[in-house]
């Protein structure tokens, strides 16, 4: 078996499970936020049960509309507050936790070899520290919460194998783009998505991160890592009990897959998603004609310390050119704490860029930083759908946090290693 | 389970942020969220969906967000169904769990055009085109959802599965 084939058979007490069988699995933690939330809260309530079925096994995040945006948003915030304090579940308030994606790895709710769902697309982003972790709606997350169980339909896999180092300013951002690109945005549908090889072995969680959260804008059920000596350094100081070996969660060498890429990154050029599908994909260097409005680094894709660390080097002693909006929104309260401790904070305002507190703000939206018509956005956020950032009419690129921190630096859009080109 | 209605019919990946735009997310009402339905590919289709009408999609119908809003908003505008050459998975699962039945069929998007009559029968997985007496073979759905989708959704579902132990 293949280690998303592992998990689910564990998790449905199987010994041995094949594409396209249908198991009853046993979840091991399930997440909803406030989009999601409030409609899991009253779907809950009418499935008629007084209490969930393991409030340790739940966590509410407010991470969308935070802080509340309107009063119709407080409500909805108000409402969440009310039910997790009833039915005693960890919810992580404004101000507490920030990005849902960030908040369940940093807080120690992701472990290997665990099945988890969350009200949210994004969370095959935990297929980083090699959990099965895959999106559900609210009124399924309330069947979660009232029974434990979800049926799962094991999916076929596509392993992809990663090998060669990048260049500077090339990152994982850049290679889950090119893969998008080639996969196409429906080329993963029901699959899952395996990520292996040297490059991925001495790829940080962060850039795990960032692979398994886009996996799902390739239909992907979930994306994963096997876990290893990187992951147990990312986890060992966030949880408070020994973790379990994880020796036996790696696919087995004759796993099957419908489809093996064999792919090197050497030669990777930064990569930006154009206007208006993810998979629209082209090299940042045939796009300096593209001009600007807004430039967004942040999201659950490309929030992290890793990231602003790497807009930062950027930006440093530069200056957002003027008709262009930087917007820095660091991924939770952790980063944004690290953030200021390192001096990042700084070189984003000494630049002109705004620093946001931590939430998915313009990425979706629904809350700050949206898009008037006919105005351009590059973004490390995740989708660039039409309306996904504001107007219908405006239009989102998607790229790393060095191409856009870049683009911001010069108002189009920009291969950063250009303005180290121009330094020399 | 049978449904007929009039189609209209969208391209591949139509994603959920054109069908519900994220900032109606907070609207709670169902009803509300319907005025917003498609509101990203065609403003005018609340008022077109009212009659009662089957969408049909291309390839990769619902990707995107996991916002059950959007099926939510279909349904409440008059959708009665959707048929797509393929889904996003979570929108086909949140479609079934809020009772708006959804299949699968190959070759839809060829057979089909706006304006043309279509009845879908889902215990037989097929698909009419009545305008063009056309017949077109889905992918039947397992027995626990067509289930689900006769009580009326999964809350409906579990309550009846609950009540019984």
């Amino acid at each position: 078996m293949n280690i998303s084939e592992k998990i689910l058979a564990k998790a449905s007490g199987k010994t041995l499970v094949h594409p396209g069988e249908i198991v009853d699995a046993n979840v091991d933690m399930v997440m909803a936020h406030d989009l999601t939330g409030p409609l899991a809260v009253e779907a809950f309530k009418r499935i008629g049960v007084d209490h969930v079925w393991n409030n340790k096994k739940i966590v509410i995040i407010l991470d969308h509309q935070v802080p509340a945006e309107s009063v119709k948003a407080a409500e909805l915030h108000k409402m969440l507050r009310k039910f997790a304090k009833e039915q005693n579940i960890r919810l992580y308030d404004v101000g507490k936790g920030g990005i849902c994606h960030q908040v369940m790895p940093e807080k120690g709710h992701v472990l290997p070899g665990t099945l988890i769902v969350g009200a949210d697309s994004h969370t095959c982003t935990y297929g980083a520290l090699g959990a099965f972790a895959t999106g559900i709606g609210s009124t399924e997350a309330a069947a979660v919460f009232a029974t434990g169980k979800i049926w799962l339909k094991v999916p076929e896999a596509i392993r992809i194998n990663v090998k060669g180092r990048f260049q500077k300013y090339v990152t994982p951002k850049d290679l889950i783009l090119s893969i998008i690109g080639l996969v196409r945005a429906d080329g993963a549908a029901y699959k899952s998505v395996e990520f292996a090889g040297s490059t991925i072995r001495g790829m940080s969680v962060a850039g795990r991160m960032t692979l398994c959260n886009m996996t799902v804008e390739m239909g992907a059920k979930n994306g994963i890592v096997a876990p290893d000596v990187v992951t147990r350094k990312f986890l060992e100081r966030r949880i408070d009990k020994p973790l379990a070996s994880f020796k036996s969660l790696r696919s087995d060498v004759d796993a099957s897959y419908v489809k093996v890429m064999e792919l090197d990154v050497t030669g990777l050029e930064p990569q930006v998603a154009c206007p208006s599908s993810v998979d629209n994909v082209k090299p940042a260097s045939e796009l300096s004609n593209a001009p600007i409005e807004q430039a967004f680094i942040g999201s659950c894709t490309n929030g992290r310390i890793e990231d602003l660390q790497l807009a930062a080097q950027i930006l440093k002693g530069k200056k957002v050119k003027d008709g262009v909006r930087a917007i820095v929104i660091p991924a939770s309260q952790e980063v944004y704490s690290q953030a200021l401790k390192e001096g990042l904070m700084e070189i984003f305002t000494d630049a002109g860029a705004i620093v946001c507190g931590s939430a998915c703000g313009p990425c979706l939206g629904g809350h700050i930083g949206l898009l008037a018509s006919g105005e351009t956005c590059v973004s490390t956020s995740n989708r660039n759908f039409i309306g996904r950032m504001g107007s219908t009419e405006a239009n989102v690129y998607l790229a790393s946090p060095a191409t856009v921190a870049a683009s911001a630096v010069t108002g189009r859009i920009t291969d950063p290693r250009e303005l180290e080109t121009t330094k020399t | 389970m049978k449904v007929k209605g009039v189609a209209i019919k969208f391209g591949d990946n139509v994603d959920t942020d054109v069908i519900l735009p994220g900032k109606y997310l907070v609207l709670m009402d169902p009803k509300d969220l319907a005025k917003h339905a498609m509101a990203g590919l065609d403003p005018d289709f609340p008022e077109k969906a009212q009659k009662g009408v089957i969408v049909v999609g291309g390839k990769n119908f619902g990707c995107g967000s996991s916002r059950e809003q959007a099926p939510l908003a279909l349904k409440y505008a008059g959708v009665q169904c959707v048929v797509a050459e393929f889904f996003a998975r979570i929108f086909f699962r949140n479609a079934i769990n809020i009772g708006l039945p959804v299949i699968e069929c190959r070759g839809i998007s060829a057979a089909v055009e706006t304006g043309d009559e279509v009845s879908v029968d889902f215990e037989a997985g097929e698909v009419l085109n009545l305008t063009k007496g056309q017949t077109l073979r889905g992918t039947k759905l397992p027995p626990f959802i067509l289930e689900i989708l006769s009580d009326g959704g999964l809350v409906e579902n579990l309550r009846r599965r609950l009540s019984k132990r």
